[in-house]
């Protein structure tokens, strides 16, 4: 029984990443297009580009870069169908990093100065989510007693009264993980186009959809995260999502992308400072 | 199985054509028409059109101006670039046949002398209109062409 409610929860998991991030991904274009008084694509889209890179000719640069592809959408769905499995925080969160790791490499086994830049960026900008993130999850470890996801359910008051200051934290990591303005350095969705693509440049064809279903997978584990902060009810862990997602959408299309000096400055000021206190606060209880 | 494969792929890529400009030596008219199309008047990514910077990411290769014998090899080099299916789309006089420059001692001619064209669009400069209405008409082509892992 408990064998075949696991197989179910994996299927959901790997079947979820697509379905929601793709979906999620077509209304940020919607909401982003209408910001700047567009109408903007389908709803559809962003499936319809993944199919016709599927169907592409594949070039490949370089072949570990094929390798690296399908290495991070590997780490992006196992992270995602753990998170779904209700397993460990800290887990789930270096599976992800593995994942983004492979990426870069990717990004570097190529010789395209862009390619090479874009690697650098993410490197940068993983220095500044990686902790924040870990910093979360050890504020849900103290709260909860355990980094396990159960335990966050089964708390009383939603996680959000006892660590806000720890959710502007993670907001601040969702914007660079999510590709979001101020911090689309390494590379930038939609139209965008930092340093052509940056990261993605020699991605193409069926490996920039890999990479593609990969972030989709990446943006629900995200999206994910935040929802546990109002673990109380559903209708809570939903409109808390829908907020956050908004909020970044906003951010996206009022702000100007920042240089990673300014990046790393600011971002691992404001989050560390934030979480810092936060913990204290908790510790404090 | 297959059939329905090739149908949602077919649909996919006249769905979604991202486009790849290239200014081979045009007076910049063409240009700013091209661009219009992504302003809020005109809109072009609700057909799912987005302008890359990437020739590795394009399906669409969209030339403006004049072919010169300097700029040849960049204009085929970007084209060969591009993974199959691709289309490409001359747009203006200048890039149908060379325009008014035709008869000069640096002008090779239209892009068709370098590479195979798809899609026409006169007009000096080509209207915004008729610059989406010549992408959309790729994009039919495109949905047409077979999937390069059945050739």
């Amino acid at each position: 029984m408990s064998q075949n409610t696991d197989a179910l929860l994996i299927l959901a998991g790997l079947a979820a990443g697509p379905l929601i991030g793709g979906f999620v991904t077509g209304l940020d274009r919607i909401v982003t297009a209408r910001c700047q008084s567009r109408i903007g694509p389908p709803l559809l889209q962003p499936f319809y580009d993944v199919a016709k890179l599927l169907s592409k000719e594949p070039l490949v640069v370089n072949i570990w870069q094929v390798f690296c592809a399908y290495a991070y959408l590997a780490a992006a769905s196992i992270s995602l169908v753990l998170f779904g499995l209700r397993s460990d925080l800290l887990l789930i969160l270096f599976i992800q990093a593995v994942g983004a790791v492979f990426l870069v490499v990717g990004a570097y086994s190529s010789g395209s100065p862009f390619s090479q830049v874009g690697a650098h960026r993410e490197l940068l900008q993983m220095l500044c989510y990686e902790p924040l993130l870990i910093l979360v999850t050890v504020g849900i470890y103290l709260q909860t007693g355990s980094f396990r996801v159960p335990r966050v359910f089964a708390g009383e008051k939603p996680l959000l009264f006892h660590l806000p200051l720890l959710f502007l934290a993670l907001l601040c990591a969702l914007t660079i993980k999510l590709r979001k303005s101020p911090f689309d350095l390494s590379t930038s969705h939609h139209a965008h186009q930092e340093l052509v693509k940056g990261l993605l440049t020699d991605y193409s064809g069926p490996f920039l959809a890999l990479v593609e279903i990969g972030h989709w997978y990446e943006v629900v584990l995200m999206l994910g995260l935040c929802s546990l902060f109002w673990a109380t009810s559903w209708e809570g862990m939903v409109a808390l999502v829908g907020i956050s997602y908004f909020l970044e959408i906003l951010i996206d299309n009022t702000c100007a992308r920042l240089n990673w000096r300014w990046m790393l400055t600011s971002v691992l000021a404001f989050g560390l400072t934030l979480s810092l206190f936060n913990l204290v606060w908790l510790s404090m209880h | 199985m297959a059939v329905m494969f090739k149908k949602i792929f077919a649909r996919a890529r006249s769905k979604s054509p991202w486009l790849l400009h290239f200014d081979c030596g045009s007076c910049n008219g063409c240009d700013i028409e091209v661009l219009a199309c992504l302003t809020p008047v005109y809109d072009v990514e609700r057909f799912g059109i987005i302008n890359v910077g990437n020739p590795m990411h394009a399906d669409v290769l969209l030339v403006t101006g004049t072919v010169n014998p300097r700029n040849k090899r960049v204009l085929r080099n970007l084209y060969e670039q591009m993974p199959h299916p691709k289309a490409v789309v001359a747009v203006g006089s200048c890039g149908l046949t060379g325009g008014i420059f035709r008869e000069a001692y640096n002008v090779v001619g239209g892009v068709n002398k370098v590479i195979p064209v798809d899609v026409y669009v006169p007009g000096c400069p080509a209207r915004p209109e008729a610059i989406i209405d010549g992408v959309i008409f790729a994009m039919k082509k495109l949905g047409e062409v077979k999937p390069c892992r059945e050739r």
